[in-house]
């Protein structure tokens, strides 16, 4: 019976696990759950700081101690008063969308031919994505800067794009792949006997589908680029991302407008991941 | 579709991002290693003249930080599993119906910029800070006690830093696990300990695996962390080539020392492809 037991394919809901652990009274369980929030809290613990530092009264730039709480920092003439730094995130947030709409559109492309086709090199493929992403970004900037030094081409905005395309690719193609493996081929099947087009098919029918995917992998794109330090740090020469501004200005100190900015950037993609997955879900829902 | 349309499609699809790839993410490492081997002065100019004595004479300058290095990188990659094994063990298996809730939570943190997130701990940790001062006023510790600027503050920037790296490949490890083989387990009069030791961990290891690959190589390369926290004392292998390449313009000992820290990882990242494949890691991407 065991052996009958085993060979079944496994549970599809993932509540089987809950269903048999209450019988075992296991102390430890406690001590787990309150473990996992206090790991939570000290994840949490930096950010509500850089949050509640853009509501403090400091004087000057210098906002290190606590004085007292405004909201002054948040209207926009305080917001945007230094235009370095206004810049600064104005150019992060260009390459952001330029980043992740290219590497959406190149990734789309490869998770769509991995997860769909066998051919050959796909194996070679797999492992070079494999390499882009689990590679060093000290080694990615440092190669990127070794080659834009010696073809002689200069750096900045351009080649920090370049550089973020280059390390969202792999990210993007993964996700596609993955929602691209477990397609239900009968759905193109019978738009194809109904007479549709390969590329008609292909518009109506399975982009839809893994739309979804595209757009979680653009906004991984998006993600990864606005925070990105270690490779536009090599990239970037003398131009300045929000990131790279920031570490510039820890010498002569980080005025709050990094604080707000840091929570507005925070809070959009909270709400961004937030309102993603309630859609994916009740997309899931309706399939 | 045509026979041949069929077999060019995947091709054509896989070509824009390979070629990407290939030129900014594979050829740069060539460049890195042809400037390695260049002999000049950034006045007059670098060339090529084989000078693998680049390679000796770094390694002799720079030994101790690369060594301090790969040891703050495998310290904070024990502790990483340690920290994250109970967590991910808890979200996988008594996360109910809120596991997503859960693994929300843990990857908070990637909403921030990495340097903001680093420079908020600075704050926290630092000698007037929130931690230090009140067990210092309770006479707890000395005057002379800090926190920022020794290992410990580098190797908890570090954990803090990549801990959502560690618990995701972990979770995704254990969440596979079908119920009924733990269930099996304990019907076999195994207790929870055993079942454990014999049964859950073992299942657990693919996960811990690309855990390691995916914390120990940023860290072991990571150079904010030990500029923004540590100190003279604390200097590691990524802030001597970032200073190499960016301050200095010292492009060949730079991009010797990147090769050789790329070689030391690249050999641990590939024995982990080789053996262990590389869907684990591709898997967590995709999440």
């Amino acid at each position: 019976m065991t052996a009958q037991t085993l060979q079944r394919p496994p549970a599809p809901d993932a509540d089987a696990a809950a269903r048999i652990r209450p019988r075992r009274r296991f102390t430890g369980r406690g001590l787990l759950h309150a473990y996992t929030w206090l790991i939570i809290a000290w994840l949490a613990l930096p950010i509500l700081v850089m949050i509640a530092f853009g509501f403090n009264d400091t004087p000057g730039r210098y906002n290190t101690s606590w004085v007292g709480f405004t909201f002054k920092w948040y209207a926009p003439d305080q917001l945007f008063l230094y235009p370095d730094l206004t810049d600064a995130l104005i150019l992060s947030l260009v390459i952001a969308i330029v980043a992740s709409l290219v590497s959406g559109a190149l990734g789309t492309g490869i998770g769509y031919a991995l997860g769909r086709y066998r051919f050959r090199g796909a194996g070679s493929f797999n492992l070079l994505m494999f390499a882009a992403i689990s590679s060093p970004e000290l080694i990615m900037g440092a190669s990127l800067l070794s080659l834009f030094v010696s073809l002689g081409t200069g750096v900045g905005p351009v080649t920090i794009a370049i550089a973020h395309i280059m390390f969202s690719i792999s990210f993007v193609a993964v996700v596609v792949r993955s929602r691209v493996m477990v397609l239900d081929r009968s759905i193109e099947e019978a738009a194809a006997d109904l007479g549709a087009s390969p590329w008609t098919t292909f518009w109506k029918v399975t982009f839809p589908i893994i739309l979804p995917a595209v757009m979680s992998g653009v906004l991984l794109a998006f993600a990864l680029s606005i925070d990105d330090f270690i490779v536009t740090f090599f990239t970037a020469g003398t131009y300045e991302t929000f990131p790279i501004w920031i570490w510039g200005a820890t010498r002569v100190g980080i005025p709050p407008q990094v604080n707000v900015m840091g929570t507005l950037i925070f809070a959009v993609g909270v709400l961004g991941a937030i309102i993603a997955n309630v859609r994916s879900r009740s997309g899931q829902r309706t399939r | 579709m045509s026979r041949l349309k069929r077999k060019i499609a995947p091709y054509l699809l896989v070509l824009p991002g390979g070629l990407w790839l290939l030129i900014f993410f594979a050829v740069p490492m060539i460049a890195m290693l042809s400037l390695s081997l260049q002999e000049g002065d950034i006045v007059a100019g670098y060339r090529f003249t084989g000078h693998w004595q680049n390679y000796t004479d770094s390694l002799s300058a720079y030994q101790t930080q690369l060594i301090r290095s790969l040891i703050y990188g495998a310290v904070a990659t024990i502790l990483l599993i340690a920290i994250a094994f109970p967590m991910a063990y808890w979200i996988a298996f008594y996360g109910g119906r809120r596991k997503g809730t859960y693994l929300f939570l843990t990857l908070l943190p990637f909403f921030v910029s990495f340097v903001l997130r680093t420079l908020s701990w600075q704050q926290i940790l630092a000698d007037e800070g929130p931690v230090l001062s009140p067990i210092r006023d309770l006479g707890l510790v000395g005057p002379a006690f800090h926190i920022l600027g020794t290992p410990v503050a580098v190797i908890g920037g570090l954990v803090y830093n990549f801990l959502p790296f560690m618990v995701l490949p972990i979770y995704v490890a254990l969440e596979r696990i079908d119920p009924r083989v733990v269930e099996a387990a304990r019907d076999l009069y195994a207790n929870p300990i055993i079942t454990f030791r014999k049964v859950v961990f073992p299942l657990a290891l693919p996960g811990v695996f690309a855990g390691v690959l995916m914390t120990f190589v940023p860290a072991s390369s990571d150079f904010v962390n030990s500029e923004v926290l540590g100190s003279s004392e604390t200097t590691m292998i990524g802030q001597v080539i970032a200073a190499q390449f960016l301050d200095n313009s010292d492009y060949p000992t730079a991009s010797a020392l990147s090769f050789v820290l790329m070689v030391v990882l690249l050999i641990g990242v590939f024995t982990y492809a080789r053996i262990l494949g590389t869907e684990d890691v591709m898997k967590v991407a995709a999440r």
